[in-house]
């Protein structure tokens, strides 16, 4: 497994903790450039990860910075503000009990814990060895909102608990479930969203949706890690990133647990929206590999609960049974707050429809996956991807903050199944477009390589050759089977094309050069031989 | 030799080592290094800070960010001979601040950080240079400080930015 930066900034990140070990003042004075920043910086300490705070009892009247939600793009955001405005007062308001965290882990690194108190902790191993807590900043961090006011210096407060319903643009405030007022000079829209469901399920009844899983929060992470360890079958619906990260991560547990897990989707195959076909096909017996019964083609017609088992009747007539569901079909972007602030919702992806420096109104910026924005290299679109979550919540704090410029950084995304499948991407990657795969040729010369953390490429399994056995590919016409050995898709680059231009790359098991594919797709040319732009990613190096 | 196969719209090449040993002819358009769009590094283009920068990580933006900040203006913009000497009450301020958030800021230093502070005590007569030494360091620009400098030690990603 590969384990990534929390942002595609920089190993210092926006999300990393900026822990600074203090020395003595006359070295102090002198670390104080920025090559001391980074030697200090090595040597970052983790922070306990610690309750959340309760809700604060006061709420100030007013705040300069409102920012509703308290994920990943707020906190990007009041990190921007902060850094930005001296002494700026930033209010974030969220509806959960927990102060701003990082979601990625939920469903990959906190499984892999050998800790058994993780669900308490919420720590997990970063690829650099050291462990850190899921959540941005400790409590400490953070200033109560009562104190906001007066604080001399400004700070970030965190109104958890409280739910924003109402919005009103034109005399700039907004109105919590308490009924509480609170005015704003600049507001922040990033709520996130809600997980879908399947209709099935829904008018399922009780009994079918108590046994069901809606993955996206701290408390779904939870409930459902304890679930896991109690029964002897579960299924996961959805075969995108959440979906079959979720399924391997159940998967790897299963081998110790004999726990029985299964994963269907209407496509053919694990990201079947993402990744072509032969890629898709291939990444299927990968998942198999990690101990998924995988169930493809499969669309749920309806689901009962019989002597406490679930019975899942696909449309074409088979039946599955399971202990536990979980739904992992999508993302509903939250927009509650459009018909009283009177903002418009985009009706092709969804969200709140924003301009290209994410604006909405004068003094309302919406970012994360409840944005839907206009690229000026990609065109319109709706990301839903947590490194975008930070580059629109920092760009979305400094327009707040005055700056003015347009979605420009393009953000990445990732994601691991299992030992064998690491990939990063950028950009548009859609398996609908006419995609170029460039791979690279196992000769005989090639020999396994051994993981090697310290590098940064992570954790590899020693058997990432031995797989040319398998024949996962899907194609028109009959290859031999000595070609099967040049199937194996093991590293390389994908790049996706519309009109010609590459819109998406994906980086298949090669790490490290996210840099030029973020050029390649930023520069938007036209580019005759696909294989010469592949030759810049060295892909036969590690 | 390189392989290649089209399987409906979806083109794939094998290549070998060999394949890809020549110089790539794809043409890249030349970055404008003070495009205002772009992430900035440390020190922008008209000589000041970038607060911003992911560079700091949460520095200028934490409980103790004032201080951070005129601590480090002060000495950035410092003109004597031993750079920052005469911003010694904003780096006390500085230092209280974070010795009231432990959590945040650890007092405690492991045995690489005192090794050090101590080789950066004996050259702090070259802080100048390595004031100078700022521009061309900082330009920690993502195209050259993300995901690939994660994968290297921290050293490196000194160095490649």
């Amino acid at each position: 497994i590969v384990v990534r930066p929390w942002s595609s900034f920089g190993w210092m990140t926006n999300m990393q903790d900026y822990v600074l070990t203090v020395p003595l003042f006359p070295a102090f004075a002198y670390c104080l450039s920025l090559l001391c920043f980074r030697l200090l910086w090595r040597f970052l300490m983790h922070t306990p990860a610690l309750e959340s705070t309760p809700a604060s009892p006061k709420v100030p009247s007013h705040t300069p910075y409102l920012l509703i939600g308290g994920g990943t793009a707020s906190f990007a955001a009041a990190r921007s503000i902060r850094a930005r405005d001296p002494g700026a007062k930033v209010l974030i308001v969220t509806d959960e009990p927990d102060l701003p965290y990082m979601r990625p882990p939920l469903s990959k690194e906190l499984w892999f814990s050998d800790d058994p108190s993780v669900t308490e902790t919420l720590r997990f191993k970063q690829w650099n060895g050291k462990e850190r807590s899921i959540y941005f900043q400790p409590p400490s961090f953070y200033i109560n909102p009562e104190d906001l006011d007066s604080a001399e210096n400004g700070g970030v407060a965190v109104l958890t608990g409280k739910k924003v319903i109402h919005m009103d643009v034109r005399g700039n405030k907004v109105k919590l479930d308490d009924n509480t007022e609170i005015s704003y000079d600049k507001c922040l829209i990033a709520t996130g969203g809600v997980p879908r469901n399947l209709q099935a399920i829904e008018r399922a009844g009780e009994e079918v949706m108590k046994r069901t899983t809606l993955f996206r929060k701290i408390e779904d992470f939870k409930s459902l890690e304890k679930v896991s360890r109690n029964i002897k079958s579960i299924t996961i619906i959805g075969g995108g990133f959440l979906g079959s990260e979720l399924a391997c991560a159940l998967g790897r547990r299963s081998t110790d647990s004999g726990l029985e897990v299964i994963q269907m989707y209407p496509e053919k195959g694990n990201m079947g929206k993402v990744l072509p076909e032969y890629l898709s096909n291939w990444t299927t017996e990968k998942v198999k590999k990690e101990g998924v019964k995988i169930i493809s083609e499969a669309l749920v017609k309806s689901v009962t609960c019989k002597d406490d088992k679930l019975e899942i009747q696909l449309k074409d007539g088979r039946l599955v049974k399971t202990d536990h569901i979980v739904a992992a079909v999508g993302l509903e972007p939250n927009v509650d707050l459009a018909k009283s602030a009177g903002l418009e919702v985009d009706s092709d992806f969804g969200g709140y429809r924003v301009n290209a420096e994410l604006q909405a109104r004068s003094n309302i910026w919406v970012a994360g996956d409840a944005a839907c924005f206009y690229d000026i290299r990609l065109g319109r679109r709706r990301v839903e991807h947590h490194d975008h979550a930070v580059v629109s919540g920092r760009l979305a704090g400094e327009n707040m903050t005055g700056a003015s410029k347009p979605y420009w950084h393009q953000s990445m995304f990732w994601s691991d199944l299992g030992p064998d499948v690491g990939y990063e991407a950028i950009g548009i990657v859609d398996s609908s477009l006419p995609t170029v795969g460039v791979f690279a040729k196992a000769t005989a010369k090639d020999t396994p390589k051994a993981a090697t953390e310290k590098s940064g490429t992570g954790i590899r399994s020693e058997s990432e050759t031995e797989d040319t056995a398998v024949s996962p590919v899907a194609s028109s016409t009959p290859t031999p089977a000595v070609e099967q050995h040049k199937d194996n898709y093991g590293k390389g680059v994908i790049f996706y094309l519309r009109d010609k231009v590459v819109v998406g790359i994906i980086l298949w098991n090669v790490f490290n050069r996210m840099p030029i594919a973020r050029k390649i797709i930023k520069d938007g040319e036209e580019h005759a031989d696909l294989n010469e732009v592949a030759k810049l990613f060295n892909i036969h190096e590690d | 030799m390189s392989y290649c196969r089209q399987e409906g719209k979806d083109r794939i090449i094998f290549v070998t080592k060999e394949d890809h040993e020549t110089p790539s002819n794809a043409e890249l358009i030349a970055d404008d290094p003070n495009d205002p769009y772009e992430e900035q590094g440390l020190i922008l283009p008209n000589g000041d800070i970038n607060w911003n920068c992911p560079c700091l990580g949460g520095m200028a933006s934490g409980p103790c960010g004032s201080q951070f900040k005129e601590a480090f203006s002060c000495f950035h913009y410092s003109k004597e001979e031993v750079k920052g000497s005469e911003c010694i009450d904003y780096f006390r301020n500085m230092q209280e601040c974070m010795q009231r958030y432990p959590e945040l800021y650890p007092q405690e230093e492991d045995k690489d950080s005192s090794t050090q502070a101590e080789s950066d005590t004996g050259s702090a007569s070259a802080a100048p240079t390595e004031g100078s030494a700022l521009s061309p360091e900082t330009d920690a620009t993502p195209s050259t400080s993300d995901v690939s400098s994660d994968s290297v030690s921290p050293t490196d990603s000194q160095t490649a930015s």
